[in-house]
C-alpha cells in the first residue's frame, strides 16, 4: 500500500522493469524441461518420485517468492504463510508412506 | 521496504493504528484467503497420494504397458494424445503445453501487476488481456484432455464383463475408477478456479478500461487479483507433478 502513496498518475514516463520477471520465467521453464527430461529417461520409481516432488518445491519457491511478491513483504507474513505449509508438506510424505503401508498390509481392490 | 517506522513503536505494534504486516487489507485477506484454499487443495493431494500409493504399481516394461484394473495406470500411457494427431503415442506433450500455457499467463500477470505500478493504462490493459486469453486457452485444453479421457481409446477394456471405453466415475478402462474418479475431482476443481480466476480478470480488465484505477489512484486491485491467479498456476504445477509425472 506504502508503495503507491508516493506514485501519482503524473509518473507514467517510468521505464518498465521486467528483468526479474523474465528471469523467473526461464527458471520456470528450465526446471519444467528437466522434469519432462527425467520422464522419459528415467526408469528408478524412487529417483523419479524425489526429483519430481522436490522440482515442484523449487517451482512453488519462485513462484511464491518473484510472481506473489511474499520475498518483498514483511518476515511476520513470510512466516505466517510458510509455516503451515511445511506441515502440508509433512502430511504429504506421511500418507505417502501410510499408502504404502496400506498396500502392503491389505491392497485396496 | 523500510522496517525502521516498525522499531520505533514496538510497544505498539498489534495495538492498533499501524500496520504489523505492512501490506493492505485487500492483500492481506487475499493471502489468508489462499492459506484456506491451499488446505482444500493439499486434502485433495494428500487424498490422491495416499490412494495411489495403495495400489500396486505397474512394474514391466515401460514401452509395452498394459492397461489393467490390478494396477494404477501410467500417466504417460494414458495422457498421450494430442488434437489432430489421433493415434500417435505422444505422452505428456499435450499437458506440456497446457503448462506452458499457465506459467506464461502467471508472467502476463506480473507485467500487468508491473504496469499497475507505473500507472500505465495501456500496458496494464495489453497483458490483463493477454492473461484472459491464456485462462481461456488451458480451459480449453482441460476441456479436450477431460474428453479424451472419458472417450476412451478403440480398443477399449474388459471391465465388468464387457468392453469399456474410456473412463467415468464407476469404470475406468485405464486402471482403478479411483484414478478417474481422482482426476476428475482434483482437475475439476482446479479447472473451476481457473474458470474463476478468468471471471475476475475480465471485472478487472473492463475496470481498468473504463479507468476506475486512475480515479482511485492506485491499481492495487490488479495486484489482488494477480496474487489469486498465481496461486491456480502454483496448484497446477503440482496437479502436474502429482498426476502426471509420478
Amino acid at each position: 500500500m506504502s508503495s503507491h502513496d508516493h506514485q501519482s498518475a503524473t509518473t507514467v514516463a517510468q521505464k518498465p522493469d521486467t528483468k526479474a520477471i523474465w528471469f523467473t520465467f526461464w527458471i520456470l521453464l528450465g526446471v519444467t524441461a528437466v522434469e519432462f527430461l527425467i520422464a522419459f529417461t528415467s526408469d528408478s520409481k524412487p529417483f523419479r518420485i524425489i526429483t519430481f516432488i522436490l522440482l515442484t518445491f523449487v517451482k512453488a519457491y519462485f513462484i511464491v517468492a518473484n510472481f506473489m511478491h511474499l520475498r518483498h513483504e514483511v518476515k511476520t507474513l513470510i512466516w505466517s504463510v510458510v509455516v503451515p505449509i511445511a506441515f502440508i508438506a509433512w502430511l504429504v510424505a506421511a500418507l505417502i508412506f501410510e499408502g504404502g503401508s496400506i498396500l502392503g498390509s491389505h491392497p485396496i481392490k | 521496504m523500510a522496517s525502521h517506522s516498525v522499531s520505533t513503536s514496538n510497544v505498539n505494534l498489534w495495538g492498533g493504528g499501524v500496520e504489523p504486516m505492512k501490506a493492505s487489507y485487500g492483500k492481506l485477506m487475499m493471502w489468508f484467503f489462499l492459506m484456506s484454499d491451499t488446505f482444500t487443495f493439499s486434502a485433495l493431494l494428500i487424498t490422491y497420494g495416499l490412494i495411489r500409493f495403495s495400489h500396486p504399481a505397474y512394474t514391466g516394461p515401460m514401452d509395452h504397458a498394459v492397461f489393467s484394473q490390478e494396477y494404477w495406470p501410467l500417466p504417460d500411457m494414458v495422457f498421450n494424445g494430442l488434437p489432430f494427431l489421433h493415434g500417435v503415442h505422444l505422452p505428456l506433450v499435450f499437458v506440456g503445453i497446457m503448462t506452458f500455457i499457465l506459467i506464461m499467463s502467471s508472467v502476463t500477470m506480473v507485467l500487468a501487476v508491473e504496469a499497475g505500478h507505473r500507472m500505465d493504462r495501456n500496458d496494464v490493459q495489453k497483458w490483463m488481456l493477454w492473461t484472459i486469453l491464456g485462462g481461456i486457452a488451458f480451459l480449453a485444453c482441460q476441456a479436450w484432455e477431460w474428453t479424451h479421457l472419458i472417450m476412451g481409446s478403440e480398443t477399449g477394456q474388459m471391465v465388468d464383463g464387457k468392453i469399456f471405453h474410456g473412463a467415468n466415475l464407476v469404470r475406468n478402462e485405464y486402471g482403478p475408477p479411483a484414478f478417474a474418479d481422482l482426476f476428475f475431482f482434483i482437475t475439476g476443481f482446479h479447472g473451476t478456479h481457473v474458470l474463476s480466476g478468468v471471471v475476475l480478470n475480465i471485472i478487472i480488465f473492463y475496470n481498468t478500461v473504463v479507468g476506475v484505477y486512475d480515479r482511485t489512484g492506485h491499481y492495487e486491485m490488479v495486484e489482488k487479483v494477480g496474487l489469486y491467479w498465481h496461486f491456480v498456476d502454483l496448484v497446477w504445477v503440482f496437479v502436474f507433478t502429482f498426476f502426471y509425472l509420478i
